[in-house]
């Protein structure tokens, strides 16, 4: 019997072509779901424009991908992490205790965030964000007293809205998107309500306040989905009264289903996301180790590919699907020729 | 308790009566009887049902993936458009440009005007540029000679074909209008825009989102296909030597005991921790590359063989003692004994066994999400043999996943034609095992 031989040879050959993989010669990605779109696209296109190989671009959300760019420095390591939030403090720390000190942050541009229902099911055209804390939060204001949510329909606290049941899905805790939607919604309502000044008035201190503003409520009337926009299409599809929120270019891929919701009384574009009349936005990151820039072939060129004009301008492949690009994008094409670090 | 009584010695029949006249006992067994055989019908039918339902659904939504509709258009690129098309930093996109500007030519001179300007050929094509630069760049002595190329529509134009997108849903769309439409509607009259089978898709690469006519799935299929030989290779003889040392030669005790419950055990731990397992262990410890196939091989190679150990170490138990017997009867030694009667006679149990481990671990994909393989990563066919295991790829199943979750509808086409891949996949390594299984079988 020839186990032994077999074996033998196999773990051979896997060490052999270990040995061979030392030398990387492609760039490794990692990171948001919600910049991976975007990523593919540049890969794609640097693959086929340059003779370098194409990037590998994984998922597995920002901080995911960050915590495996902080890993080290090295060819085990990945070069480049995909963020739709910026790095935080104590990812610069945990970077920095391993070795990975001189970081290159590149703005690609902005991710608009959208509200939309069935196409057939009835229409949102007046969400405030005050409307969207009325409706999701634990404890809101009703009658100048802070009481758990009572409120069953959208008509209930705004009677531009349908009389329909509240039935809201929201990105899970592990997205970036939930932050963005804590901070530029949750978090405004509460102040737009005057529960903020409620809250504090009550004793609270501005952190307890801040968590009280976004926590949401647990009666089944709001759904964080875990999954990516296409599962929250699936619930709004049956569903014709749920709304759910999406990414600008998802929504843009999905016109045949989904109707959008303005919010302070505009419809969310590229065109005002970009002057900022749309309130709820968010700038999408890529980091790049620079101990990486002259190891790892085409690093430099991917990052500076990927911010071109050609690439991420007004009228690119990127703004094409649904990025709004950034105004300062030159300083950041600068930034990235000069290797400039944090 | 009455059947008891009814027993009492001397009557003649146990009940009494008639042998040939059914008692009220004897009708209730045949009727159980009955009642169970027409439970077991509808089981089978209901399984049936699912069945066909799952093969009909897959089939429906699958089998437009293999079809593509295609422009096709004779142009010629000169020397100057060509080096000024290489000078660009996104050449494809003036290549894109190119096809668009000929098309248009092309159809002014067949008198067409309503609908034909440039922005809209920009919204009815896909992005071509990729395969005229490519031909281009392998065949430039073509350089001035007209040449036809069939090139992909954009994905809503697929959409259009497929039923999915129609005049009425795309009013909010800002990538196709309904003057599109009906200009489409004129190209396929005239033949410029046909249906053709989809070659790209089984034997293309993964494509970036905005590009759902370029996907396809081959390089993931190559990728699927090494990770399966490593675990063949890997899980196979090390599964089948186990399980002889712990059924033939090792001795019964707690220490052995032990070994066997947690392998039991290990065949039901979820693939997730294998995952997390692999990444530690493959990756950060002993520093194989990421993404690569050889480690996902590793880390399927683990969830398979307890399954493997399991069906070898059962289907060796069903070898007759009297084999054993009769071979160290007549003097072989016992290793003579398992390696010359008791494992050939075993081979089809272990065949089988072999093969269901290795289905499972092809269609898993949650390990390979911790070991870097999901997400745009099946772009480019390794190198070589050895490249294979080595270079970044993907997999089936990770393939498909990733299709399913990208924002185009188009993608999810292709996710269900993944799928219809993936089975025939399975198939023909079933239909191997199959015709293994049946040269070795041996009958006693």
């Amino acid at each position: 019997m020839s186990f032994v031989k077999l074996t033998a040879s196999t773990l051979a050959i896997a060490a052999v072509s270990a040995t061979a993989a030392a030398a990387r010669d492609n760039v490794q990605v990692a990171g948001s779901s919600t910049v991976l779109p975007y990523a593919s696209i540049v890969a794609e296109a640097f693959g086929e424009n340059t003779d370098f190989p194409t990037p590998v671009v994984e998922s597995g959300g920002s901080s995911a991908g960050l915590k495996r760019f902080c890993e080290g420095v090295g060819e085990n390591t990945i070069d480049i992490a995909n963020a739709s939030r910026a790095i935080r403090d104590g990812e610069v720390e945990t970077c920095a205790a391993n070795g990975v000190t001189d970081i290159i942050e590149v703005r690609i541009g902005y991710d608009g965030i959208v509200f939309a229902s069935q196409i057939d099911g009835p229409a949102f055209n007046a969400f405030e964000p005050s409307d969207w804390f009325n409706a999701l939060g634990a404890q809101v204001l009703v009658d100048g007293e802070l009481v758990d949510n009572p409120h069953q329909q959208w008509a209930d606290f705004n009677a531009d809205l349908p009389a329909v049941e509240i039935a809201a899905f929201i990105p899970g805790t592990k997205h970036g998107t939930r932050e963005v939607f804590e901070e530029n919604v949750l978090l405004q309502g509460c102040e737009d309500t005057g529960a903020m000044q409620a809250m504090m008035d009550a004793g609270m201190d501005e952190d307890a306040t801040e968590d009280a503003c976004m926590a949401v409520r647990t009666d089944g009337k709001s759904v964080d989905i875990d999954g990516d926009y296409t599962e929250t299409l699936a619930r709004i599809d049956s569903n014709a009264e749920g709304v759910g929120v999406f990414g600008l270019a998802f929504y843009e891929n999905n016109t045949d289903k989904l109707k959008v919701a303005t919010m302070g009384g505009v419809a969310p574009s590229t065109e005002t996301i970009a002057t900022g009349e749309y309130p709820v936005s968010r700038p999408l990151f890529f980091y790049i180790k620079k101990a990486h820039i002259g190891v790892i072939p085409g690093l430099k060129e991917y990052a500076s590919f990927f911010v071109s004009d050609e690439i991420a301008g007004p009228s690119g492949p990127l703004a094409n699907y649904g990025l709004v690009s950034d105004p300062e994008l030159s300083a950041t094409q600068e930034m990235i020729a000069n290797e400039e670090t944090m | 308790m009455t059947d008891a009584t009814a027993q009492t010695p001397g009557e003649g029949s146990r009940h009494g009566g008639s042998l040939l006249a059914q008692d009220k006992l004897t009708k209730k067994r045949n009727a159980a009887e009955t009642r169970f055989k027409a439970y077991g019908m509808i089981a089978i039918i209901i399984g049936l049902f699912f069945l066909v339902m799952l093969a009909v659904s897959i089939l429906r939504s699958g089998i437009p993936a293999f079809t593509t509709y295609a422009v096709t258009l004779e142009m010629s690129v000169s020397e100057e458009e060509y080096a000024e098309a290489e000078s660009q930093l996104l050449k494809t996109a003036a290549y894109t440009d190119l096809f668009t500007r000929n098309l248009e030519q092309a159809l002014l001179e067949r008198g067409m005007t309503e609908g034909v300007d440039q922005e809209a050929i920009e919204r009815i094509v896909g992005k071509v540029g990729s395969d005229i630069r490519e031909f281009y760049r392998s065949n430039e002595d073509q350089l001035g000679q007209p040449v036809e190329f069939q090139l992909s529509v954009s994905s809503r134009v697929e959409g259009y074909f497929a039923g999915r997108l129609t005049r009425d849903n795309i009013s909010e769309s800002r990538f196709i209008t309904a003057a599109d439409f009906d200009l489409v509607d004129q190209l396929e009259e005239l033949g410029i825009i046909s249906s053709i089978f989809d070659w790209n898709f089984i034997t293309g690469a993964d494509s970036g989102v905005d590009n759902p006519g370029g996907a396809g799935i081959g390089v993931s299929l190559v990728g699927s296909l090494v990770m399966m030989i490593v675990v063949l290779v890997l899980s196979l003889p090390i599964g089948v030597a186990a399980s002889i040392y712990l059924e033939e030669f090792a001795p019964k005790n707690r220490f052995t005991d032990l070994i066997e419950v947690n392998i039991s055990n290990l065949a039901a731990v979820p693939s997730i921790v294998f995952g997390i397992l692999g990444l530690a262990v493959f990756i950060q410890f002993a520093h194989l590359p990421q993404s690569a196939p050889l480690v996902g091989g590793l880390v399927l190679t683990l969830m398979t063989l307890p399954t493997i150990i399991i069906s070898t170490r059962a289907s060796l138990k069903a070898v007759p003692p009297s084999i054993r017997d009769a071979a160290l009867g007549v003097g072989a030694s016992k290793m003579q004994s398992v390696f010359h009667h008791v494992l050939p006679l075993a081979m089809p149990g272990i065949l089988t066994g072999t093969i269901i481990g290795l289905a499972q671990a092809l269609g898993e994909t949650a390990p390979l999400l911790l070991i870097g393989m999901v997400g745009f990563v099946a772009r480019e066919y390794p190198n070589g043999l050895l490249d294979g295991f080595t270079e970044a790829n993907s997999a089936m199943p990770a393939q498909i996943y990733t299709w399913a979750s990208r924002s185009d509808a188009a993608f999810y086409e292709k996710a269900w034609g993944g799928i219809i891949i993936l089975l025939l996949f399975l198939l023909t390594m079933n239909i191997i095992a199959i015709i293994l299984r049946r040269r070795f079988e041996r009958r006693w």
